[in-house]
């Protein structure tokens, strides 16, 4: 009798003990707004994909709430005399979800794969990158051509992403099918655009601050709907929620909603020297006709309308809260008496021209309430809504006279302008080429100083933005929306969903 | 739900193409019209086709016009329908998103006959190796998906209201030559067929002359159907952002707007989806009640 | 029967060939460069060029088409350069998801349509065949999105009963996997629902009017009996047709329905793959559901010659 009671006992103890037990495994599920493209930090080409990576590559360095850049896997820096080089000290201890050590081998073997791996999407921003040197087990020397100050920047980006070695080299070109990595989880499994299941790394150098045990990844492109698998508790956690839906969640006490203003900018760039259209239209030949068009709208009103007021406006390339946003070129107030007299000073008080724009809910609301504001100063705007692989091949061609288009934004502000306003460059769908120019932005890419760099922007500031090869309207804020029972979340204005110091109450 | 629509055609007109052909001769209007869901239809029809005509009278507002002030409003007084995400009354919106779904529907439809029609007669009529080739064709089109053929022709043409019909009229093209050949092999074997190619007649002068005329009842009845298919497939590809350019309304293009706002201004997505069907029901009644005004084993 | 079935099996691979030919010709036409678009944000101009030369994008078409070709000759469909994984496997992760989907929607079509159809021909003439009629009607004309839309709405978003989307695999939480079907599968099970009443109606009425119907009722055989074991075995085997016909569209047929639920099955793949001009995933799916839909096209067609020894002539 006794030793069935007895069994009877230790048997509900270990019944109590499993249900502990499955209760511990934690899963945070999480609705991404796209299908991540390849995970290989070398590779990898997406907004989205980025946000996986946060959890599951560590790198050289990190950016924080105000941007400044803080070590990850670096432990110190310096910068050599002549700004030429750049001496890492490693942190000690790190191992790769392989077990191997991360050392200065790896991160030198890491450096080189991104700078000469065919198809790196890395190797244009470590171009100046010379060489790496080993100069001890955990210290690496980074050799650059010139100075570059967006340097760090790109580290704490995946340039700054180092991976194994060891599994690299067995993988190859694969690498991104298993990734392995040194961040707070590794990866587990990944079913086409469905899921991306990553598993926490027991030996991570942070491992105290990771409370998770899995991370299930889902991407949703619906924002309805992965607001509904919110709701429904299908999901923890979204991102990019709908600024339509903000509301609605703000009176549900269930959720918590954190946002802060992205380090992209939504704008629309006009086609001022990329082709033969630039000079059929008065918009792209003449910088009256685009101050006048500048003008005629009314950002704050866009923002409303378009982004039911959850965006900050902007005139730059930074945001106005950004440390390197130009003050002596402040936001214009919409002027349409000035704009039309400014059209009547350039001779077309009836200008036309088309507006080509992706077939996105949110461009396709940006270009409809532009089209409504610049009808009132005179402007004759025809939306072309346009699939977006032909759209960037169109933009490219220079088969435009605008268009609306986003940019996802970099720590550094010489990642939301080289590409863009520097002659000849990949982004410069503009067509914007000016000498001055240039060498101000050369010149801000060697300056490591930071207030002789504010000045240079604001130098740029002056003539880029009287030019106007883009219009910035707004920078937009990421929506994040959770259950309440998650906690130690840091909106970063990069977007990226950061998992450690994350948990469930 | 095209291919819905096809099969159901394809198999029935077979069947049905010869007893059709004698049955067309007479009072086919007067028939459909004593039919009450048929009767239906039509008035709907008509009575959208109306609307889109008279639309600048009808719509309370201009349907581009929009109110910053009044977004995403729910239905009142001033707008019966509510406003869309950027101010616009939905009414008048509606209203003239009448123009591009029916358009849509009648244009691809025509361009679907007019290709596919000849074709087929021309395989059905003259047999052999030719015949055997398009038939192939045929098959090979209608193998690939049709929603698949109508979103690549449209992103090939470039996304705007025209293109759309076009890619929908040739993506639903092998249906009507498939039921032409078929419904030509059928009359071709028809007794004043055969004795119009015996007293010497050109083989195109019996082939439109003779066969054609007898051949409309299922094709019409099937154009009616494709109608409704059509207006359907313009509303997936505006879902998609294929269709009618940006302000301008099709209800296609209104419901992808609206699905972002489901949750907060259900209205939007409810009277475009709404008209849809209701259009799109019309036609089906009125082609139901045409294939059995024509058929003359439901008379 | 053997000759008949010897030539539609040889008719099989022209026209595959001109399907494949045609979509590969189509996918050339659309504008926009794959390798821009793989390229990303950063556009790399040595990124670009490194992809065109991976996809052969510097060959003229035709040797592009060949190459392809005789990849499929081999059993290689290719590999999406978008996701890094060969289209192979994408067919074969995406088939479980398409078929479960499919095969769902075509149970639900089964058993509100033929019961429909079968009442609507008995009590014809009757609210109940009204009825019936109006379902199918709304069935055909309602679109697939936009019941999609309002089924997320009622059910998910106010009833709070089901969830809006998000494919779980079965082996994983088979409930939660049927909840994410259920309405995925009842849209597109509706519009077939529809076709498969309206057929079960007009066969049944033509089978009960026909003689030896007649003769069973003269003998005195139950009504109940006439119709379901007399009437109902011989309008079965077009309707059963018709639904593996549905079934060969279903494979491709729910773009949108996949888009608004977000299943990961073939419709979503195949769509994305366009939108991204990732080449050889749209080639390779369409060829599947094509060799699927013209099989199951053919065994439709010999269930039909078998069951009708008129047709075998033709």
């Amino acid at each position: 009798m006794k030793s069935s009671w007895r069994r009877a006992l230790a048997s509900l103890g270990l019944a109590l003990a499993l249900a502990a037990g499955a209760h511990a495994q934690t899963t945070l599920r999480i609705g991404l707004a796209e299908d991540p493209d390849v995970l290989d930090p070398t590779l990898a080409r997406s907004f989205v994909g980025r946000i996986v990576f946060s959890a599951l590559c560590d790198k050289l360095f990190d950016i924080d709430e105000k941007l400044a850049i803080v070590p990850q896997l670096a432990q110190s820096y310096q910068w050599a005399p002549d700004n030429k080089a750049l001496t890492i000290r490693l942190r000690p201890g790190v191992t790769f979800h392989d077990g191997e050590k991360l050392d200065a081998a790896a991160v030198k073997y890491s450096l080189e794969r991104h700078k000469t791996m065919p198809g790196s999407n890395r190797r244009g921003e470590l171009a100046p990158l010379a060489s790496v040197d080993v100069v001890d087990p955990m210290t690496v020397r980074l050799n650059l051509s010139a100075p570059f100050s967006p340097l760090l920047a790109q580290l704490a980006d995946r340039a700054g992403m180092i991976v194994s070695p060891k599994a690299a080299q067995a993988e190859g070109d694969k690498f991104g099918a298993h990734p392995v990595c040194a961040g707070p989880y590794k990866f587990v499994e990944r079913i086409a655009q469905d899921r991306i299941v990553l598993e926490r790394y027991a030996n991570y150098w942070n491992k105290d601050a990771v409370h998770i045990d899995r991370i299930v990844y889902l991407p949703i492109p619906d924002s309805t709907v992965r607001l509904a698998n919110l709701r429904s508790g299908q999901l923890d956690f979204i991102e990019r929620v709908a600024p339509s839906d903000v509301a609605q969640l703000k009176g549900d006490a269930r959720f918590k909603l954190t946002k802060i203003t992205e380090i992209g900018y939504q704008g629309i760039t006009i086609n001022v020297g990329k082709s033969e259209r630039a000079t059929q239209n008065p918009l792209g030949r003449d910088p009256r006709v685009r101050e006048a068009f500048e003008l005629a709208l009314d950002r704050d009103g866009i923002v409303q309308v378009v982004m039911d007021g959850e965006a900050d406006v902007g005139n730059q390339w930074v945001a106005p809260t950004n440390p390197f946003y130009a003050k002596n070129v402040p936001i214009p107030k919409r002027n349409v008496e000035r704009a039309k007299a400014l059209l009547k000073e350039a001779g077309v008080a009836n200008p036309s021209f088309t507006l080509m724009t992706p077939t996105t809910a949110d461009a396709q609301r940006i270009a409809q309430v532009v089209q409504a504001m610049a009808r009132e100063a005179g402007f004759d705007v025809k939306i072309q809504s346009t699939e977006f692989a032909t759209s960037l091949d169109q933009a490219d061609k220079g088969q435009f006279d605008a268009y609306v288009l986003a940019w996802s934004g970099r720590a550094d502000p010489d990642g939301n302008i080289f590409s863009f306003d520097a002659c000849k460059q990949p982004l410069n769908y503009a067509g914007y080429c000016k000498p001055d120019v240039d060498e101000l932005l050369k010149r801000s890419r060697t300056t490591l100083d930071t207030n002789e760099r504010r000045t240079l922007y604001a130098d740029l500031a002056a003539v880029v933005l009287k030019d106007r090869p883009i219009v910035y309207l707004y920078h937009r804020h990421w929506l994040w929306a959770y259950t309440n029972k998650l906690d130690g979340l840091r909106p970063i204005p990069d977007g990226l969903v950061r998992v450690t110091g994350v948990r469930f109450k | 739900m095209t291919a819905i629509v096809e099969l159901e055609a394809v198999a029935d007109a077979r069947a049905e193409a010869a007893q059709a052909a004698r049955a067309a001769r007479s009072g086919v209007f007067a028939r459909l019209a004593r039919r009450p869901a048929a009767a239906f239809g039509l008035a709907v029809i008509v009575l959208f086709v109306a609307l889109a005509i008279a639309a600048p009278l009808v719509a309370p507002y201009d349907p581009i016009a929009t109110s910053f002030s009044a977004v995403r409003k729910a239905p009142s007084a001033a707008h019966w329908f509510g406003t869309d995400e950027i101010g616009r009354d939905v009414l008048s919106r509606v209203i003239f998103g009448a123009r591009a779904s029916l358009a849509a529907g009648v244009v691809s439809v025509l361009i679907s006959l007019s290709i596919g029609v000849p074709i087929g007669l021309f395989a059905g009529y003259a047999g052999g190796t030719i015949d055997m080739l398009i038939s192939r064709v045929t098959d090979a089109l209608l193998a690939c998906p049709f929603l698949i053929l109508a979103i690549a022709l449209a992103a090939f043409l470039g996304p705007n209201l025209v293109n759309a019909m076009i890619a929908i009229g040739i993506s639903a093209t092998p249906v009507f030559v498939r039921l032409a050949r078929g419904t030509t092999l059928a009359v071709k074997a028809e007794e004043f067929v055969l004795a119009a190619r015996a007293i010497g007649n050109a083989p195109w002068r019996v082939a439109f002359r003779h066969v054609l005329p007898n051949i409309v009842p299922p094709l019409l009845v099937q154009a009616t159907l494709a109608i409704a298919a059509a207006i359907i497939a313009e509303a997936s590809l505006s879902f998609l952002g294929l269709g009618e350019q940006p302000p301008q309304p099709s209800w296609g293009s209104m419901l992808n707007t609206a699905k972002n706002y489901i949750d907060n201004a259900p209205w939007m997505a409810l009277w475009p989806g709404l008209s849809i069907f209701l259009l799109v029901l019309s036609f089906n009644l009125v082609g139901d009640g045409l294939r059995d005004a024509l058929d003359p084993r439901h008379a | 029967m053997a000759a008949y079935l010897f030539r539609r099996i040889a008719q099989i691979v022209p026209t595959l060939l001109f399907a494949s030919i045609l979509i590969f010709g189509l996918q050339q036409l659309l504008p926009g460069d794959p390798a821009m678009v793989l390229a990303g944000e950063e556009r790399d101009p040595a990124v670009i060029a490194h992809l065109r030369e991976t996809m052969h994008l510097d060959r003229p078409f035709p040797v592009r088409y060949l190459y392809w070709l005789g990849g499929v000759v081999h059993g290689d469909l290719g590999e999406s350069l978008r996701m890094q994984q060969p289209v192979r496997k994408l067919i074969a992760d995406k088939l479980p998801v398409t078929l479960e989907l499919a095969s769902i929607a075509i149970v639900i079509a089964l058993v509100i349509g033929i019961p429909a159809g079968i009442v609507s021909a008995v009590r014809r003439g009757t609210g109940w065949d009204y009825a019936a009629n109006l379902f199918a009607l709304w069935g055909l004309s309602t679109p697939n999105f936009w019941l999609g839309i309002m089924l997320i709405l009622l059910f998910s978003v106010t009833l709070g009963w089901l969830p809006a989307s998000g494919y779980v695999s079965p082996h994983e939480d088979l409930r939660a996997n049927l909840a994410a079907m259920i309405m995925p599968a009842f849209v597109l099970g509706n519009a077939i629902a529809a076709v498969l009443m309206r057929h079960t109606r007009s066969a049944m009425l033509q089978v009960l009017s026909s003689d030896y119907v007649r003769t069973a009722r003269a003998k005195g055989v139950r009504e109940r009996d006439v119709v379901l074991k007399h009437a109902l075995r011989n309008a079965l085997i077009p309707v059963i047709t018709l639904g593996a016909l549905e079934f060969g569209t279903l494979l491709s047929g729910a773009v949108l329905t996949e888009q608004v639920f977000t299943i990961p099955g073939f419709g979503k793949l195949i769509v994305d793959a366009v939108f991204n001009r990732d080449y050889a995933v749209v080639q390779g799916v369409v060829l599947f559901t094509a060799t699927a839909y013209i099989v199951l096209n053919l065994v439709a067609d010999v269930l039909y010659a078998v069951a009708n020894p008129r047709l075998r002539t033709r």
